[in-house]
């Protein structure tokens, strides 16, 4: 018994190294440094909990964490609502569908920062072929690259999902004389609640995280209309050189965000247990 | 035969003992620098001359503009800092109150030119009464001007406006041209342009755009409101181009270059990349709304790595960029403004009036001190682009009176 727990402890040795020091260490190095002003040479010094008390002072801040819950119901209800449409139209083997779940999940092979530069290339009003001029299309443009980008990918978990419902229950409805409405409504959406609640969880954080897409395309622009979190995490660290600020902020955001995951887990499991 | 062979002996001995000298300053050793993109050329012209006549070999390494302070503080943070690097002037009181630079006041008081080293730029790279840095390059904000849209639109080439409000009329006569000519063009969607460009005109005026320690802001002055009113204008009538007010700065050049602006305020140092593309410019300093003349000292400030530990070494080549022979043959052969005010006229200068004109602006001009410059002016999210946009393309008087309460918080934060 006693051999069977040492065994069992090594093999588990090198992830839990590997998550000790690329999770927890820095994770407690954040939250140490949130105490401190910190600057990027010298010593630090103790100085909690004002980096905390900054943040209700901070403007930027208020409007950041506005504009980035605002993008990330946008965001979640789109990409959704494309990913598991996509999903649906191409779950069953079909002539050439195979040809369309490649197209569909291909944007996924592209860097994220690299499809940002597309885009800005494409609507650039000097060198692009379909320019935008103005000061509108600044969170459409971010909207549309996200959705191109990751409708496929978010496709693709969704289809795992649906191809996990065994045939014989559909079978079953439709002897009973089940409209299509009420087979998805009855047996699709609730046999898929735990891929659901995996892909909205996934997409509701990386869009409270989002800071690539706006870094390249929008700078935060115009008018500061679309700067998200993080951008401001990023100013406070690298153009404010304020290390201790910036860490209060990402531990303020960490929380946030176990609070929505969490929620959400709750609910969405809620039936299935 | 023998003479010779004993020639090389001697020399031989001679720079053996150089290199076992404790401490020598030019003992063969590499020196990493870092710049930004847009002075990497001059970096490396510097680099390659003293690595020519030196035995210390200093290697070049440039980084996009955006991302160059996110490296730098990176590389800080994790005290790994390249031997020498480069600064855009305005940040140079943030690296230097941060510690980022090496103290170099010691070796500056003992250089015999130091006062004509560009004073401005000297102030610039001082912290509570030490050098940390001195001037790299030199880069001027001037009026740039279409020679070939003046004589279209009836002007005279040679006269270019004395006044801001002469600029003014001389871009609604040339946007009146009509077809795809603009009258003028400015960076409306950038802070660092726009206090680059706009701020010499409230210099001129006699107005201030900041305290002297860079703790207060006076952007809620008449000066500025001006000047902000006069472009507003301008892009309102349509003569500055419609794209004037997305501009971020990353396409400013290409406009220029495209010959279809007609005078517009801009960086000395793209008078090259303008008429490469055979656009025949002219140059003229910027004005006050009546008269006067001003500019924006800019350009970058060099220090040594507070990390490093070459720093005798890294001195050396500081020096030596100081010195005639670099700036001479170095910056002048090459169009730039000397960083010594001594060596404002040169055989290079003296071949071209426009740089007369420009290297005399270097006396005249400013460049604004601040240890929050960065956060509060260049970067985006900070609330002087919020104010410039307010005045210049919404509603103004508030936006200056919101903006000067927002930019002194800013200023002050520790």
């Amino acid at each position: 018994m006693r051999r069977r727990a040492i065994s069992g402890a090594l093999y588990v040795t090198p992830a839990a190294v590997l998550v000790g020091l690329f999770f927890v260490v820095p994770l407690l190095l954040v939250g140490w440094m949130s105490l401190h002003r910190w600057p990027l040479l010298g010593k630090p010094r103790f100085s909690a909990p004002a980096n905390y008390t900054a943040i209700g002072g901070n403007a930027l801040l208020s409007d950041a964490a506005w504009f980035t819950l605002k993008y990330t119901v946008l965001i979640t209800v789109l990409l959704f609502a494309l990913a598991f449409g996509l999903a649906l139209l191409v779950q069953n083997r079909r002539p050439g569908v195979g040809f369309f779940r490649t197209a569909f999940f291909l944007p996924m092979a592209v860097g994220f920062a690299s499809a940002s530069l597309l885009f800005l290339g494409l609507l650039s009003e000097e060198i692009g072929p379909v320019p935008l001029s103005g000061d509108s299309p600044a969170l459409g443009s971010a909207v549309l690259l996200v959705l191109w980008r990751f409708a496929g990918f978010n496709m693709l978990i969704l289809l795992t999902g649906l191809q996990a419902i065994p045939l014989d229950v559909y079978e079953a409805a439709r002897i009973d004389g089940a409209t299509r409405w009420q087979m998805f409504s009855r047996i699709t959406v609730p046999l898929m609640r735990p891929t659901i609640a995996l892909v909205l969880t996934m997409m509701i954080t990386g869009s409270l995280l989002a800071f690539d897409q706006f870094w390249i395309l929008t700078r935060g622009g115009p008018d500061n209309s679309t700067t998200s979190l993080v951008m401001v995490i990023y100013r406070e660290a690298f153009v404010r050189l304020d290390l201790g600020s910036a860490a209060g902020i990402s531990v303020v955001l960490l929380a946030g965000l176990a609070v929505v995951s969490s929620l959400q887990f709750a609910v969405l499991r809620r039936r299935t247990a | 035969m023998k003479a010779m062979l004993a020639a090389v002996v001697l020399l031989l001995a001679t720079a053996a003992c150089g290199a076992d000298e404790p401490g020598a300053a030019d003992d063969g050793a590499t020196l990493t620098l870092w710049t930004r993109a847009a002075t990497e050329s001059v970096s490396k012209a510097y680099a390659d001359t003293y690595n020519a006549g030196h035995r210390n070999k200093i290697e070049v390494t440039a980084y996009p503009n955006e991302e160059y302070p996110a490296k730098l503080a990176s590389a800080a943070g994790a005290k790994s800092l390249p031997d020498l690097f480069a600064a855009d002037v305005v940040f140079a009181p943030q690296y230097a109150a941060q510690g980022l630079w090496a103290d170099v006041s010691d070796q500056f008081k003992s250089l015999p030119f130091k006062d004509s080293v560009a004073p401005s730029h000297v102030r610039a790279g001082t912290w509570e009464g030490h050098n940390y840095a001195v001037p790299h390059t030199i880069d001027l904000s001037v009026l740039l001007y279409n020679k070939d849209l003046y004589t279209k639109a009836g002007l005279d080439p040679e006269k270019p406006p004395r006044t801001l409000r002469e600029f003014a009329e001389h871009a609604r006569k040339i946007d009146q041209l009509g077809g795809d000519v603009n009258g003028t063009y400015f960076g409306g969607n950038c802070g660092g342009c726009v206090e680059f460009t706009l701020w010499p005109s409230v210099w001129a005026a006699g107005g201030e755009v900041l305290d002297d320690d860079g703790r207060s802001a006076r952007v809620d002055s008449p000066e500025m409101a001006e000047v902000f009113a006069l472009y507003r204008e301008l892009y309102d009538q349509g003569a500055a181009s419609p794209a004037s007010k997305g501009e971020a700065g990353p396409t400013w050049l290409g406009a220029l270059q495209g010959g279809k602006v007609g005078i517009a305020p801009g960086p000395s140092v793209w008078l090259d990349a303008i008429e490469e593309k055979g656009v025949k410019t002219g140059i003229a300093p910027i004005p006050g709304i009546n008269g006067g003349e001003s500019t924006f000292v800019g350009g970058d400030a060099i220090g040594i790595g507070a990390t490093s530990s070459k720093a005798q070494q890294a001195w050396d080549f500081l020096a030596w960029t100081m010195s005639d022979e670099a700036q001479v043959e170095v910056i002048a052969k090459r169009k730039g403004v000397p960083v010594r005010t001594d060596l404002a006229s040169n055989k290079y200068s003296s071949a071209d009036p426009r740089l007369v004109t420009a290297n005399g602006l270097v006396a005249k001009g400013k460049t604004p001190y601040a240890r929050n410059f960065n956060a509060t002016f260049n970067d985006p999210q900070g609330p002087w682009l919020t104010t410039v946009r307010g005045a210049l393309f919404g509603n103004a008087s508030a936006a200056l009176l919101a903006g000067n309460e927002a930019i002194t918080k800013s200023l002050r934060q520790e």
